[in-house]
């Protein structure tokens, strides 16, 4: 079956010109001088702080936006609300931000004089919180909603004849069909939260070894042209990255490979 | 097992709590952490004439047609990855499984400092800014497609290969369309990240007003100098323009699968 | 009995407790990327000091501008210390530093550098004065006079250089027309510009002496030489009419301009603005220096050429196009 090779040399020739190069210059760059300026680089107090501060925010945001994607996604495909519409495109609207735009407007509304001001959130945790949850919210309804639509509703419908309540039908019926698909998002969301740069910048305060994330952290070594404390900090987050996908991965139940 | 059947009506009694809940819950949700941002963004929006200038045109320009070409080459090859990934079976498929997120979890000053050494030659032109969003919206339709295709029962592959139609139309009317609605999620998202897309661009593009600046920058010019009510309308009318776009990629998707009704 | 010693650790700590938070003063230091390094060599320097030996600093860092909106957005300060005076002003206007912030001895500037041309090992096009810019073929990289506020500095520098050279206030407007028309990269700060120049974009990169100075003492490749007519940067300090430690934050400012510590900027890059502490240190006079007030102060600068809607230079950017 040619067409199997062709698509599987061009989708592996797409990835390895636009992904593979540049990541192994991020490797390259990272350890050209061996491992322990990597790893010293990345362990200073202020490092392992910022990676406190990045992992924190992406505890909160994941879990959050998991939970509220998988609602929202139930919302839009299975319960008709009147503006199902207009609320699956809002649920996309984050990502046409750029980020500073997020920043100006989270500051707009929780800084000094603002309708939420004075309350701790700007230049403090909640407000990159927050920064952190926006950015990433739209994923794990992006990855549900299309698998939702396609395995229709006769199973969740037999499930309800036959006694179940709605929690039930989600449990048994409903979330094996989208563990997968939230799965995935789950591993977006997180890679979007660990990569969240600009709109965390502004609302921080850039308070440094306080409201500094990971990301920030790879700006002020960039500053400061410290190359390896830069990028070592990168491979960091792309790790962490990784080991979200493997866990991912991991839960997949063994009957299910194929 | 059919697929394709739509929504009926949920019997009422056992379950006039949950659908309730479920949309209430998320809604507040999404005003609280979206809408109540931008509601504050637009409130601050003045000065409409910072979209009307003829450069806040050309960068919009430039945005919106990078961003629909990213959306578009990303349909085709974020399709034919994870179909790579899925169906197919070769060595190293898991390491690259593993990339396929990393161009989103790296900081985009990181991104953009790397694809500018490497990109040198492209650097400063609009290809650079081709590229950069590429990069940055690579997982988008791979991640969508991806479950889908788990999910897909392969039965109905099997049965019309079996009564002799070739890969090329199983693929055009059997996988294509179940697997449709999926691209364009995961177009809707390449699209929107692209609109929005700063931190990888701004290092290689230039920015050069009317040649390479893309209007995150441009609206980040106007913040810097003082006219962050241009750049908040500028902000609005980029959102509406999305907005729209997103709407119509959600259209399209109710089109593409009207026959299953 | 463990109980019975916890109880007895926490009663003996909470005097020790109570007692250092009353000593520990907190200054919130707000400030502008580059002097970084320089604060982190200075603040242990003043906590030696009687005057600073029982305060603590939280700081931040970042572009100047964006400095500037976060503490007008509410960001804590108790000391602001910018790239340029109009991140000050802006302060000012909205009641956040007094008015007199400027009046002492030192028109309230702590550090000075100048605009200096950053060029290719060599200085093979042979760039040497504002003129030589707009030569056929040479290629400008420039910090974006939009997006960086810093870069007004350079914008300035190369009007007032033309005016030096005797041209009309008209002709140098020409001249900036025409310079923007060389500039083929014009990344969105600083640091962003050095990168690109040294990933081999432009002939000559215009940049701040401090920070071509500092990137040297980074091992990076920069050779960069000082016009003859060029503008001296000053950079601004103040403490914010917020801040409840005013004594304090004084004390420290004041510090800041003693010989040993302008001997830590000077040792950073950074020109001094009190005399005799650049032994061994290289800092070129130029017989053409001038400052902002040269080419009219920055109010009037801010509004006559940087003015988002009619101001010169966003005119010339905003008409660049085909």
């Amino acid at each position: 079956m040619t067409g199997r090779y062709a698509i599987r040399f061009a989708a592996l020739g797409y990835i390895g010109g636009l992904l593979l190069a540049p990541l192994s210059y991020v490797f390259y760059k990272t350890f050209r001088h061996g491992f322990w300026p990597a790893w010293h680089a990345v362990t200073t107090p202020d490092a392992l702080h910022a990676l406190k501060v990045t992992l924190i925010l992406a505890g909160i945001a994941v879990p959050a936006n998991t939970i509220f994607g998988v609602m929202a996604a139930l919302a839009i495909v299975r319960y008709r609300f009147p503006g199902a519409g207009v609320f699956n495109a809002v649920v996309d609207l984050p990502l046409a931000l750029s980020p500073v735009v997020v920043g100006l407007a989270l500051l707009l509304l929780y800084g000094r004089g603002g309708w939420l001001g004075g309350h701790g959130v700007a230049f403090a945790l909640p407000g990159m919180v927050l920064a952190t949850i926006f950015v990433s919210l739209p994923f794990v309804v992006r990855e549900v909603v299309p698998v939702l639509r396609e395995i229709g509703t006769e199973q969740e419908q037999a499930a309800s004849t036959l006694g179940a309540n709605a929690w039930q039908t989600f449990w048994r019926v409903t979330w094996p069909a989208i563990r997968w698909a939230t799965a995935y998002g789950v591993v977006l969301t997180t890679a979007r939260a660990l990569g969240e740069f600009g709109a965390v910048s502004v609302i921080s305060g850039r308070l440094a070894g306080q409201t500094e994330s990971l990301t920030l952290y790879v700006q002020d070594r960039y500053q400061s042209f410290d190359e390896v404390g830069a990028y070592a900090s990168a491979v960091v987050l792309a790790l962490i990255a990784v080991t979200t996908l493997l866990l991912m991965t991991a839960l997949k139940p063994k009957e299910e490979t194929r | 097992m059919a697929a394709r059947a739509e929504a009926l009506p949920a019997p009422k009694a056992r379950r006039w709590a949950a659908p309730g809940l479920v949309v209430g819950l998320s809604t507040l949700y999404l005003s609280v952490i979206v809408l109540l941002p931008l509601a504050a963004l637009a409130w601050h929006a003045h000065g409409w004439d910072a979209i009307a200038t003829r450069q806040a045109v050309a960068a919009l320009e430039l945005t919106l047609t990078v961003s629909l070409v990213v959306a578009l080459v990303n349909a085709f090859a974020g399709t034919a990855i994870a179909w790579a990934l899925v169906r197919d079976r070769f060595v190293g498929q898991n390491f690259l499984n593993a990339l396929v997120d990393l161009p989103f979890a790296l900081p985009t000053i990181v991104a953009g400092l790397v694809l500018l050494t490497l990109y040198r030659d492209l650097a400063f032109t609009r290809w650079a800014i081709l590229v950069a969003l590429l990069f940055v919206t690579f997982p988008f339709v791979v991640r969508t497609v991806q479950p889908v295709l788990l999910e897909l029962d392969t039965e109905m592959e099997d049965a019309a290969v079996s009564l002799g139609a070739s890969s090329f139309a199983t693929f055009r009317r059997v996988i294509l369309p179940n697997v449709l609605p999926a691209i364009l999620s995961g177009v809707a998202l390449a699209f929107a990240r692209a609109i929005g897309e700063f931190g990888a661009v701004v290092l290689i593009s230039g920015n050069l007003p009317f040649k390479t600046e893309v209007l995150s920058v441009y609206i980040f010019g106007r913040i810097e100098s003082g006219d962050p009510g241009g750049a908040a309308a500028a902000s609005v009318a980029i959102l509406g323009i999305s907005f729209a776009v997103l709407l119509a990629i959600g259209g399209l998707r109710r089109l593409a699968t009207r026959h299953d009704r | 009995m463990r109980r019975i010693s916890l109880t007895l650790l926490i009663a003996l700590a909470f005097p020790a407790l109570a007692a250092g938070a009353a000593r520990d003063t907190k200054l919130a230091l707000v400030a502008y990327s580059t002097p970084k390094d320089a604060y982190g060599q200075l603040i242990p320097a003043f906590q030696k000091t009687a005057a600073g030996k029982d305060i603590s600093f939280s700081q931040s860092y970042g572009a100047s501008t964006e400095q500037s909106r976060a503490v007008a957005a509410g960001l804590n300060a108790d000391i602001v210390a910018f790239s340029l005076a109009p991140d000050i002003t802006s302060l000012v206007q909205k009641k956040l530093v007094p008015q007199n912030w400027n009046k002492d001895k030192f028109k309230g500037m702590v550090t000075r550098s100048v605009v200096v041309f950053v060029v290719r090992d060599g200085n093979p096009k042979k760039i040497k004065t504002w003129a030589d810019l707009v030569k056929p073929g040479v290629q400008v990289v420039t910090p974006n006079p939009v997006t960086s506020g810093g870069a007004r500095w350079n914008i300035m520098a190369a009007y007032g250089g033309m005016l030096r050279a005797g041209k009309t206030p008209k002709q140098a407007q020409t001249y900036l027309a025409q310079l923007w028309k060389h500039v083929v990269a014009a990344p969105a700060s600083a640091r962003e510009g050095l990168q690109t120049f040294l990933a081999g974009r432009g002939d000559v990169f215009l940049a701040y002496e401090n920070e071509a100075i500092f990137a040297q003492q980074h091992n990076q490749p920069v050779q960069f030489l000082v016009p003859k007519a060029t503008i001296l940067i000053e950079n601004p300090i103040a403490v914010t009419s917020t801040s409840q430690h005013k004594a304090q934050a004084r004390a420290f400012i004041n510090f800041l301009r003693t010989k040993p510590a302008q001997r830590i900027f000077a040792q950073n890059g950074y020109r001094p603005i009190v005399k005799g502490v650049t032994q061994g240190l290289s800092f070129p006079t130029r017989p053409q220096l001038f400052t902002i007030k040269y080419v009219g102060g920055w109010p009037v600068v801010e509004k006559k050429f940087f003015d988002p809607r009619n101001g010169v230079m966003t005119k010339i950017i905003g008409s660049s196009g085909g």
